[in-house]
């Protein structure tokens, strides 16, 4: 008996029973449908996540100060005084990979404007941090490099410390106060909404770091260097180089503890993607859980379907059916229930997921990968399930079949 | 139905062997025992028959006689625990399951008591059912199964399901589905079981006349000795063995006889409870 034969009597044989089939597949459309939705919400979510990750600059090096081991106890980040800017201009001077380079140390201050204050990080950088961090102003400019050489009094400020302080009033060539100092400002910076951590980034103050290091910090080293490589591939090639000639430069001895930290896009990514594969596990489970169960619908209602047509069967093996094709005729019989069930979860699904989209206003993402997942496991759950019925029905003998009462 | 012995059919002792030499059916010394665990039990005790082509056979016996298991060796649904079975010359005794099931499709058309048609399946397409097991393409299969049903004169019934039919015109169906993969045998077991005495003549007509027009070699199983009476020969069974074969000497032509009958309206007029007979009771 040929394929297509044999699927026509499969929709024949589900059509006579509608209300079964329905209800028998509803435990597959719903295991798919759940799966999809879920998972186009988590991948909404992992691409704001990749957005904020972006938003940190493509190609970003990190390279921060502290680990030194004194004695046993080791100090924080930014906690040692080793990292200079000396540091930064050796690597961009002798490590090609790296392309720009901006100093940062911050200090958290209390700031006043008017009637307002707020407290909040002051870093102290270059222009090229910006850059770096793929982050321009919405308003004004950025201090120069001449103001840098000059530690001038100058700064460019966050939407939230912008909207704390000014309120409706326009920042730009206000002056404002950090710790005791006037200060005025230049610009202010693009919202970049909360990162990874849930921190609110527009919290911020940049000045020049000359300024920083003499006329707020009172020190001569920094806490960070932002660089950024010439490519994704570069930014990790260039871990090896940065540490070796930090570790010459900090005349650090073999066998002893750096006194930086590198971090590069690449370890961010990793992170994330070990978020990723825990969730993608997460959501697996849950599939398999509900396929399960769908697939266990499946083979109970095709065992009542084998014990209902024993007739029918050893009709057909009279007739000249063999074995595999009265498995053939049950199996195609499981697997199209489950196929059904899987294509009209796919499209539950989906509609699902554009309902949460434009209900909740929450990102989702549809995923070509999901639904081809769902295919497949449905797919594999009437196959599976579909498959010990199926082999009961073969096995009947055909005396016994047609005598069934 | 007394009246009925007076039918004879002069020709049939003639035709016993159809004039072919080589037997369809040969069994050669068979034996099935059944192994129920603590019992054995032995349905058939060394059976020898030999069918020709163009024979008319009625297997006959009690309940616990053998002759059912006779049937399902000969239909290839079961093999024999000892000795061999010859069908259309090939020894079929140690076949696998697969090879039965090309025999029964290929060789052997079934026709049973209770009709088993498939249901909410039109009748055309319950006579196709052996021709797509047959592997044979659809155009051909409609062609062959409309064929067949005219054979058994339903051809305009060919759209009806099962339930639209009446129990002989199921009867007729099952018939043409038995013939529609030109079988070399037609086994037909308690064809006239479930039906009234006047359908069951009407299906022995059609027997009749599938075996004497066209050849068609015809085993049936029935408890009756009146059905019997169609047939060209009896083979009598007990205790799983064959006690006795004979050829019907007083043999009924099922025309004539439906002839004579009442019809259908007739009996009901009479008020007759003349369901006896050939109607009801079959096992």
């Amino acid at each position: 008996m040929d394929f297509m034969n044999t699927f026509r009597l499969a929709l024949r044989a589900l059509a006579r029973n509608k209300m079964r089939s329905a209800l028998t597949m509803l435990g597959i459309v719903i295991g798919v449908g759940a799966v999809i939705a879920v998972v186009s919400i988590g991948q909404g979510a992992q691409y704001i996540v990749q957005q904020g990750i972006q938003a940190m600059g493509t190609n970003a090096v990190f390279i921060a100060a502290g680990s030194n081991r004194a004695g046993g106890v080791r100090q924080g980040y930014g906690g040692v005084k080793t990292l200079t800017v000396d540091d930064m201009n050796a690597i961009l001077a002798e490590i090609p990979l790296i392309k720009q380079a901006a100093p940062a140390l911050t200090s958290r201050q209390q700031v006043v404007y008017g009637d307002q204050n707020w407290n909040t990080a002051i870093t102290g950088t270059t222009p090229n941090y910006f850059d770096i961090r793929t982050w321009p102003v919405q308003a004004g400019s950025v201090f120069s490099n001449e103001e840098v050489d000059l530690a001038a009094n100058v700064c460019v400020i966050g939407t939230t410390v912008a909207r704390i302080l000014f309120g409706t009033d326009d920042p730009i060539g206000k002056t404002m106060r950090i710790g005791n100092l006037p200060f005025r400002v230049d610009g202010v910076l693009e919202s970049k909404g909360q990162n990874v951590n849930g921190q609110d980034q527009d919290d911020v103050i940049f000045a020049p770091y000359t300024t920083v290091q003499r006329k707020i910090s009172g020190i001569t080293w920094l806490q960070f260097i932002a660089a950024s490589a010439v490519s994704q591939e570069a930014s990790v090639a260039a871990v090896a180089p940065i540490t070796s000639l930090l570790r010459e430069r900090h005349r650090i001895r073999a066998g002893s503890d750096d006194d930086f930290m590198i971090r590069t896009q690449a370890d961010i990514a990793d992170l994330q993607n070990q978020t990723q594969s825990t969730m993608t596990m997460l959501l697996g489970g849950i599939a398999s859980v509900s396929l399960v169960v769908g697939g266990i619908g499946i083979m109970n209602i095709m065992l009542v379907s084998v014990t209902e047509r024993t007739r029918e069967i050893g009709v057909r093996m009279a007739v000249g059916a063999t074995e595999k094709d009265v498995r053939m005729q049950f199996l195609v019989e499981a697997v199209t229930l489950s196929m059904m069930g899987g294509a009209i979860g796919i499209i539950l699904g989906l509609i699902g997921s554009m309902l949460i989209a434009n209900l909740l206003q929450w990102p989702t993402l549809i995923s070509g990968k999901a639904v081809v997942a769902a295919v497949i496991f449905s797919t594999l759950v009437g196959v599976i399930f579909g498959y010990y019925p199926a082999h009961k029905a073969a096995q009947l003998d055909p005396i016994e079949a047609l005598r069934y009462e | 139905m007394m009246n009925m012995a007076e039918q004879i059919l002069p020709a049939a002792e003639m035709e016993r062997t159809g004039g072919k030499g080589e037997p369809v059916i040969r069994l050669e010394n068979v034996y099935k025992t059944y192994d129920l665990g603590e019992i054995q039990v032995q349905a058939l005790r060394g059976v020898s028959l030999e069918v020709m082509a163009g024979e008319f056979v009625a297997v006959m016996g009690p309940s616990g006689s053998g002759k059912s298991t006779v049937m399902n060796i000969l239909g290839c649904l079961d093999r024999p625990t000892k000795g061999r079975y010859f069908l259309d010359g090939v020894d079929v005794s140690g076949m696998s399951k697969d090879e039965l099931a090309r025999i029964r499709n290929k060789k052997l058309g079934f026709v049973f008591q209770q009709f088993n048609l498939l249901s909410r399946t039109s009748a055309l397409e319950n006579v196709e059912l052996p021709t797509v097991y047959a592997g044979i393409k659809p155009e051909e299969r409609t062609r062959r199964a409309m064929e067949s049903l005219r054979r058994v004169g339903l051809a305009d019934r060919a759209g009806h399901h099962p339930s639209q039919l009446s129990g002989g015109q199921q009867q007729r169906v099952a018939i043409a589905r038995g013939l529609v993969n030109q079988p070399a045998i037609l086994l037909a077991d308690e064809p006239t079981g479930n039906l009234d005495s006047r359908t069951s003549i009407e299906i022995m007509e059609i027997l009749q006349t599938l075996n004497e027009e066209q050849g068609l070699t015809i085993v049936l199983v029935t408890h009756e000795p009146d059905i019997a009476q169609f047939t060209k020969r009896n083979l009598e069974f007990r205790d799983g063995k064959l006690k006795r074969d004979r050829l019907v000497e007083e043999r009924l032509n099922a025309r004539e006889v439906l002839k004579a009958m009442p019809t259908a309206e007739e009996e009901a007029a009479e008020d007759a409870g003349a369901a006896g007979g050939a109607g009801t009771g079959a096992g």
